[in-house]
């Protein structure tokens, strides 16, 4: 390699785009944080008010931001840890040298991952309908009664966890298995020369092993569940009673129902630093796995 | 645990499993081809009685949804051919091109990252506003020409290819732009197929930035359309679940046709380098 020129022919076109349309954008969401800029100064730039924190202070005031706030650690709490286990499980299927059909189980698995959110929003609304419904039918079934999934503020969120647990296990399942088969035969052997079963095999062998991708997959999931928006907004439009309003919803209503774009802005950011903070571990474990 | 019992027991758990995922699709289709209220009954009806496509008639000759597949299918082929030609060439220079700042300028990017889009997507409104894109297709199309997943991607693949491949087009005299043409493209096949597949079904699947940036329905894609469809025909299951076949049937086509590619996109992309 050497000094060349038309290097940059190559790479700022590219740059140029994400200088313009990410980085500015985000600096300027922490300026227009600290502004009151609401319908007024989107009409008139002159209507624009620095206000230091006040966005950030009232925000903490809000009842309805903490409800927001809540919703979403409740959908990322559950909803993590179940994703995650779903996809290991299906992996851990898929690995197994008994499976008949590899293939066509893996591409059946993984379908969800490539349909349109939401589409299959529209179809899973349908699925938990409390009359019609193949949930509540299947339930009925086994006696049990019917339950108002989407219309219910304790059933509501759990519907949506269900439905994005469904939605979202493929993309990691994948991850997950190339991960378990990269993981060497040899290894397994000396375990079973060793007298290790099955399961002990399992946590002394291949847990430990794949500790890196199951940081980086938590990481990429707790970021990914924390951007919560098209689920609710298809399916309970945030309701019955707020209870599945996430803090994405409600900085889509903040900014762009009522305008308020400075507030929107500084959900924005508590949003991020949400997804920051809550990674933070996972983070430093992976930088730390990637150091040794 | 015997074998053939386990056997057993594995592949009736993945039979479980893959019935699961694949079923509410099937049953998708099921219901779009039923007469209406047909699927409102109990129990739920697998399927129709007599199948018609009058429900698929409905939606493009008095919903207009042949203009909502026309929008979604040029956004993505358009936001496609550009971020690809911006991200590929990006990714090669920072694999095999030297420049000043370039392992510093991948570190931000690669930070950066972590940075939900949300946060930027209140300014770039206003940006795109002051630009007269706001309410069209540029302004779904503008900020997606490059990605920093896709520059990542492709740098990933990049680095695997031998330096002398490009050193000995060097010595025969090609300039830069010929090398990346008739050198490094080919080589890169792989990886563009796999980009552009993620990009066109990104595009295509996208539902936040398109519901905020296009407000006349004429714009509309195919899940923004959706979604205000189905708030408005609550009842009319029929109806609303072939839009969801429109929707998301072109993509899974496109996904079982070329689904190697995806599957390997995802491997490579979450190799953190």
């Amino acid at each position: 390699m050497r000094t060349i020129g038309p290097a940059w022919c190559f790479v700022a076109p590219a740059l140029l785009v994400i200088a313009a349309f990410f980085f500015l954008p985000v600096l300027a969401a922490l300026a227009l944080s600290l502004t009151d800029f609401d319908i007024y100064a989107l009409a008139d730039f002159r209507n624009l008010r620095l206000v230091g924190f006040r966005n950030y202070v009232q925000l903490l005031q809000t009842p309805l931001f903490w409800q927001a706030v809540g919703n979403t650690l409740y959908f990322v709490v559950v909803g993590v840890p179940l994703s995650i286990a779903v996809s290991f499980g299906a992996a851990l299927l898929l690995h197994s040298r008994l499976v008949k059909f590899p293939a066509f189980f893996r591409t059946a698995l993984f379908a969800p991952v490539v349909t349109t959110l939401v589409a299959v929003a529209v179809i899973w609304r349908y699925l938990f309908h409390p009359h019609y419904g193949w949930l509540n039918y299947a339930l009925g079934r086994v006696g049990i009664p019917p339950i108002d999934w989407l219309g219910d503020p304790h059933w509501a969120m759990p519907a949506i966890i269900v439905f994005a647990v469904w939605k979202n296990f493929g993309y990691n399942m994948i991850i997950l298995l190339a991960g378990l088969q990269s993981i060497p035969d040899q290894l397994y052997e000396a375990a079973r020369i060793d007298g290790a079963s099955r399961w002990r095999q399992l946590r002394h062998v291949t847990l430990p092993l794949l500790v890196p991708i199951v940081t980086m997959v938590s990481i990429l999931t707790i970021a990914g569940y924390f951007q919560l928006f098209a689920e609710p907004y298809v399916m309970t439009q945030g309701g019955p009673l707020q209870s599945t309003l996430s803090v994405l919803y409600f900085m889509y209503e903040e900014g762009f129902k009522w305008w308020n774009l400075g507030s929107a802005s500084a959900v924005a950011f508590v949003l991020f630093l949400f997804i920051f903070c809550v990674t933070a571990v996972p983070r430093w474990l992976a930088r730390r796995e990637s150091a040794a | 645990m015997t074998r053939p019992l386990a056997g057993l027991l594995v592949n009736g758990l993945l039979l479980g499993g893959a019935m699961t995922t694949v079923l509410p699709l099937i049953w998708m289709v099921s219901v779009s081809l039923m007469s209406p209220g047909e699927a409102s009954t109990f129990p739920p009806p697998l399927l129709p009685v007599r199948a018609t496509l009058a429900n698929y008639r409905e939606l493009f000759a008095h919903v207009g949804m042949g203009r909502y597949l026309l929008n979604s299918a040029a956004l993505a082929v358009s936001v496609t051919l550009v971020s690809l030609s911006f991200n590929v060439a990006a990714g090669y220079a920072f694999a095999k091109l030297r420049f000043a700042g370039r392992d510093r300028i991948f570190k931000v990017l690669v930070g950066a990252l972590m940075i939900p889009a949300q946060v930027a997507m209140v300014p770039l409104y206003l940006l795109l506003k002051h630009l007269g894109l706001v309410n069209t297709y540029g302004g779904v199309i503008v900020p997606a020409m490059a990605s920093i997943f896709g520059i990542f991607l492709v740098r990933q693949y990049t680095l695997s290819v031998p330096d002398e491949l490009i050193e000995a087009a060097r010595i025969d005299g090609a300039n830069e732009f010929r090398i990346f043409r008739s050198v490094i493209v080919p080589v890169l096949r792989p990886i563009v197929v796999t980009l552009a597949m993620f990009t066109a079904l990104g595009t295509w699947n996208d539902f936040m930035w398109p519901l905020i940036v296009l407000n006349d329905s004429e714009l509309y894609t195919l899940p923004v359309a959706l979604a205000s469809l189905s708030r408005e025909h609550v009842q009319d299951n029929e109806l609303m679940m072939a839009s969801a076949v429109l929707t998301t049937l072109p993509v899974l086509v496109v996904f079982l046709v070329l689904q190697r590619h995806y599957v390997e996109g995802i491997t490579v992309g979450s190799v953190t380098g």
